[in-house]
């Protein structure tokens, strides 16, 4: 293993060691009737991070199966405490001032210094920036050492509880687009629809394309699983192939689909985790901002395409 | 009967339609996708598991989670909100729209500048909530919500639509990856400035929406 293969590991084995700790914060939770099933949970989770890649996949794939029958039998609810309260926050506030956005900002400067002077690459500058920011931190606010277990994971436990099953749920789409490729469901979608484009029309062909990379990416929730699929079904044989030019075809044929990703509760990780993220009473709340601004951005992609391509 | 395939698409259409768990919807759907197109369960859960096992970089923000609920534990919503009440001049359309413009540049030199739990809940949030409270309070939990949604929506327009501005970032290079493989050669420099436009045409629509929702904070205030 390289050293930022290494690193990486390292840093889902404390990712692992969190969603541990939420399991046994569910344990000890008095707000929830559904303690054992989340502590499960999140216990089986804590286990396919830390033990999956020394184990055969199968292990993990019986587990992202346990994971989603728990949470359809609806018995995976939110568990540990809520929010610290306002008095509490309000007297910190008061003694720390301003300091307290360095942390927060550390951890977009680590990030980004990490990244770019580290031979590490850019997801471990993540986490090589999280664990820089939550030392700062604890140095910072002064946490005495005795209280420094629990100071540096019981606020992370917290959100994650908060923002629950949704968290994982990017990973699992990744292992859907993997089973979708492996069965071949992009060639059946791009013969299908390269049947209705009507032939020698710029114009439709690119509106076909951009529209069908934005449905296709809805439907998946994830915009380069389109991006393969539908480039080669329309993209190429219908855009390209009447003069249009590959680079701004393949350029605004991405971003065309994600167009589609601003309104899909697929693209959970952006539109469905925010939300619970930033306690929006309607998990929808993100999609529905997004959606005027998505359609306006699709029309100008058309635009764009039929002007700058041809 | 090829369109059998197409069945795990349906799963998740259907899960959606009838809102069922997400999370299970999505495993379900999976599970039938290989199962119409004749994989063996064995073959099923490996590849669900090495695909779940190879994305754990998807889950990396969760590393972050306690540094921040720690800032947050020490006054940090507290104090944007006094920021921003000392700030007369910054509106929430005004504060959002300078998030997206920061978010975008960032995005498009490849700095992870930005993000839901590393930037809009600790800061971009606390500071539009607090411009709307400073000249609008009380305010009323839809529009909170509102307001919230707007703070989300901002980092993904600048995150989405500028990153491919970028030569090495990974959507430039799936762009590059794909058409070569289908015969056309491409390089990262020239998909990387073709992306320019979509990236303006974004920040612009995004920008537009943040002034609009400044006009109707202020009309809905003025009823």
């Amino acid at each position: 293993m390289s050293i930022p293969d290494i690193l990486a590991e390292i840093f889902y084995i404390l990712i692992g060691g969190l969603f541990f700790l939420t399991g046994l914060a569910a344990l000890r939770g008095e707000r929830s009737r559904q303690r054992t099933g989340t502590a499960l949970f999140w216990f089986i989770l804590a286990f396919t991070f830390v033990a999956g890649p020394w184990l055969p996949a199968a292990v993990t794939g019986v587990c992202i199966v346990i994971l989603a029958v728990l949470t359809a039998l609806g018995m995976v609810r939110p568990c540990s405490p809520g929010s610290p309260p306002a008095s509490e926050t309000r007297r910190n506030a008061d003694r720390f001032g301003f300091r307290v956005v360095l942390p927060a900002a550390a951890l977009a400067v680590t990030a980004v210094v990490a990244a770019t002077f580290l031979p590490f690459g850019a997801s471990n500058a993540i986490g090589i920036s999280a664990l820089f920011a939550l030392i700062f931190a604890l140095v910072l606010f002064r946490v005495p050492a005795g209280e420094i277990p629990r100071a540096a994971t019981h606020d992370g436990v917290r959100l994650i509880d908060n923002i629950g099953p949704v968290g994982i749920l990017p990973q699992v789409l990744a292992a859907l687009g993997a089973l979708f490729t492996a069965a071949g469901v992009g060639e059946v979608i791009s013969s299908a629809v390269s049947s209705v484009i009507p032939q020698d029309s710029r114009l439709a062909a690119v509106a076909v394309y951009c529209i069908g990379m934005a449905l296709f990416t809805v439907i998946m929730g994830n915009g380069y699983a389109a991006f393969s699929v539908i480039t080669a079904g329309i993209g190429i044989p219908f855009v390209i192939a009447q003069g249009g030019n590959p680079v701004v075809v393949g350029a605004l044929g991405l971003t065309a689909g994600y167009c589609g990703t601003l309104v899909t509760p697929m693209a959970a990780n952006f539109n469905i985790m925010p939300a619970a993220l930033l306690e929006m009473r309607d998990k929808y709340g993100v999609i529905k901002t997004q959606a005027p601004v998505a359609a306006a951005l699709l029309a100008i992609h058309i635009v764009l395409m039929y002007f700058l391509a041809f | 009967m090829q369109a059998i395939r197409l069945a795990g698409v349906l799963v998740v259409i259907a899960g959606f339609v009838l809102k069922k768990d997400t999370l299970a919807t999505i495993v379900a759907a999976g599970l039938v996708t290989g199962l119409v197109s004749g994989m063996s369960a064995g073959e099923i859960l490996n590849t669900l598991g090495s695909a779940f096992l190879s994305q754990r970089i998807a889950t990396l923000f969760v590393l972050t989670l306690p540094a921040i609920g720690l800032c947050e534990r020490f006054g940090l919503r507290d104090k944007a909100t006094d920021f921003i009440s000392r700030l007369k001049s910054a509106t929430t359309g005004r504060v959002v729209l300078f998030y997206l413009v920061i978010r975008a540049f960032a995005s498009a030199f490849s700095l992870r500048v930005g993000g839901h739990p590393q930037f809009v809940r600790p800061l971009v949030a606390p500071m539009a909530l607090g411009a709307a409270q400073a000249r609008f309070a009380p305010l009323s939990e839809d529009t909170e919500d509102k307001i919230k949604g707007l703070c989300a929506a901002a980092d993904n327009y600048g995150n989405f639509f500028a990153q491919n501005c970028f030569m090495g970032a990974s959507g430039t290079l799936l762009i590059v990856t794909t058409l070569t493989e289908q015969g056309f050669a491409v390089d990262p420099l020239h998909i990387a400035a073709a992306s320019i436009p979509a990236a303006i045409a974004a920040v612009l629509c995004g920008a537009a929406y943040c002034l609009l929702f400044d006009r109707k904070l202020k009309a809905g205030a003025a009823q």
